[in-house]
């Protein structure tokens, strides 16, 4: 089964995308039952493996939380494909080697339930329903390293390693 | 070429001389902070790393504030672990559940400084930037790379400034001026960019005012919000200081992506309408909003000051049937002082609740959750769906004194006309 888009809003926040009462849990699997919650409760339930969040400006914007993006990849998310990100947010994602793609004009470009599949190498978002295609920017050199190696703990302790 | 504070800041923590926007620099950092929601996520990728020793222990500061006390067992399992943790790694600045919110406690114990390298894993660490440092909010795993190194990849941010000319009139405070900041520029207007408060204006903002407005400079997507240091800051750091510091200042020919200049003698009590923060109106354009529960409290807004203004119009007056007032002073310091001038004793005469020192209602997860249908008017900083309780719920943010006076008659009112 081909990867579907799911698509939201503008300004999600990281209380939509994992609210504050769930900060206690540390069991990625737990906090995925509870991803999307207050954006759409059916979420948790229907996402699927390989799935992909499409949303418009400042996405993740507000709190530091890690979990936020810790509960979409948990929930099978693999990639966030947004206009812009809020920066605690881009920062967490890639920390933990879930891709945030920032890709102006991506939030028109779909529905919800659309197929979709993310090319990381040739930076293309395909809409396999629509048959558009889309450009995403290239991470930056520095934060593709920390994506490939699996996450900043993994690049860390290559790094670590290497002394 | 001219640097900004920030650029000054992150140029002498990677040891180099000059630094330009987007630069990519490795700094050192000053203070470390993480508090009992990002806490356990932090020990949890230390100890996944194998990583033995923390950089420095006397950089670190652990403090409990969003579940205090412990509300859930889950809440006491984080808390436990989180202590042996600091007994380990003999971390002397550890706060147990007893000291109030990280960034009211932060700067009472003089630990934001100017011209610091603060980092911290909760959003809201930019407070600190009040203070003239370089503060800025970041994950529990890069943390880790934090504690185990001492130091962090930043990306030097553009600058920008925000003048303020004039001073705030009455029941009208730097809650106000900060929601209408945000209103204009946008919930990303600031994105990753260093915001400077300058002016003569910020002359008559108090140094608890300049820490709410720099608290929410996060709302806006700001990396750091920075008033220069001035008598006002040296004054409140002198018996407090940590340690020394050096403060810096932006050069006369420094770079500034965009400037905008707010005049405050005019300006009205501002409210953030459900679920925007930047969904910024006059009190007017929402007055007679009915409410459920007004919550005076978070880092934001339940530092000492703001108690006084909303006991000022408590005071000798009963809180509305139906309405919960909640009260939660940000800090064991600021408790005490408030008892001492028989605030407390206002606010519980005027029917309002009044709880320990901690984060509380402002996320939702502690005491005075809100239910489905139910309206808060609330002085904290974020008024997101589902934040303080059921997403079915509406959050109105405003100054401490709207609230008090909403307190009063059960509906949003306008704090002048009380």
């Amino acid at each position: 089964m081909m990867p579907r888009a799911w698509v939201f809003g503008e300004d999600v926040d990281t209380d939509q995308i994992i609210a504050g009462r769930y900060l206690v849990k540390l069991d990625p699997h737990e906090l995925a039952k509870h991803a999307m919650e207050a954006a759409d409760p059916t979420f948790a339930s229907k996402v699927r493996k390989g799935d992909v969040i499409i949303a418009g400006r400042n996405f993740g914007c507000g709190s530091s939380r890690e979990r936020a993006p810790l509960a979409l990849k948990a929930a099978g998310v693999s990639a966030v494909v947004a206009e812009s990100f809020a920066r605690i947010y881009y920062r967490n994602a890639t920390n933990l080697a879930l891709p945030a793609l920032i890709s102006p004009g991506i939030h028109k470009g779909f529905k919800t339930g659309d197929e979709v599949k993310v090319d990381m190498r040739s930076g293309e978002i395909h809409n396999l329903s629509s048959g558009k295609t889309f450009k995403f920017e290239p991470l930056p050199e520095f934060l593709a390293k920390i994506v490939s190696a699996g996450g900043l703990l993994r690049y860390m302790a290559k790094q670590l390693q290497k002394r | 070429m001219g640097m900004t504070i920030a650029e000054k800041i992150l140029a002498r923590a990677s040891g180099r001389k000059q630094v330009a926007p987007g630069e990519i620099v490795e700094a050192a950092i000053d203070v470390a902070m993480t508090h009992d929601i990002e806490g356990p996520m932090v020990v949890q990728g230390f100890r996944e790393l194998g990583a033995k020793k923390v950089w420095d222990p006397s950089k670190i500061v652990i403090i409990f504030d969003h579940n205090v006390p412990a509300n859930s067992i889950d809440a006491a399992v984080n808390h436990i672990m989180l202590r042996e943790f600091a007994g380990e790694h003999k971390i002397p600045n550890f706060y147990d559940v007893f000291e109030g919110v990280c960034h009211v406690v932060l700067p009472e114990k003089g630990f934001a400084l100017p011209g610091r390298l603060i980092v911290g894993t909760d959003s809201h660490t930019v407070t600190y930037g009040a203070f003239g440092c370089f503060s800025t909010g970041i994950g529990s795993t890069d943390m880790v790379a934090v504690f185990v190194t001492g130091k962090l990849w930043f990306r030097v941010p553009e600058s920008a400034r925000m003048k303020i000319e004039g001073e705030l009139p009455r029941r009208v405070s730097s809650k106000d001026l900060i929601l209408k900041i945000i209103g204009d520029v946008g919930a990303d207007g600031e994105t990753y960019r260093s915001v400077e408060l300058v002016g003569p204006g910020m002359s008559h903002i108090s140094m608890e005012g300049r820490m709410t407005m720099c608290n929410m400079g996060v709302e806006m997507g700001a990396k750091a919000t920075i008033v220069p240091p001035d008598d006002l800051t040296m004054r409140y750091l002198k018996g407090r200081a940590k340690g020394a510091f050096k403060p810096v200042y932006s050069d006369s020919d420094a770079t500034y992506v965009e400037e905008h200049t707010y005049y405050v003698k005019n300006l009205d009590p501002q409210v953030a309408c459900p679920h925007r923060v930047d969904d910024v109106h006059p009190v007017s354009d929402v007055e007679g909003v009915e409410i459920d529960q007004a919550f005076l409290g978070s880092c934001t807004n339940a530092r000492l000051e703001d108690l006084i203004e909303a006991a000022r119009i408590l005071k000798g007056r009963k809180v509305s049937k139906g309405v919960r007032m909640l009260v939660v002073p940000a800090s064991r310091e600021i408790y005490l002082e408030a008892m001492n001038q028989g605030i407390l004793s206002i606010f519980a005469k005027a029917g309002a609740l009044i709880e320990s020192p901690g984060c509380a209602a402002c996320l939702g997860g502690h005491v005075g959750v809100i239910g489905p249908g139910e309206v808060c008017i609330s002085a904290s900083n974020r008024n997101f769906r589902g934040r303080q309780g059921s997403p079915e719920a509406k959050i109105y943010l405003a100054s401490p004194a709207t609230v008090a006076a909403s307190s009063l008659k059960g509906k949003i009112t306008d704090p002048r006309d009380v």
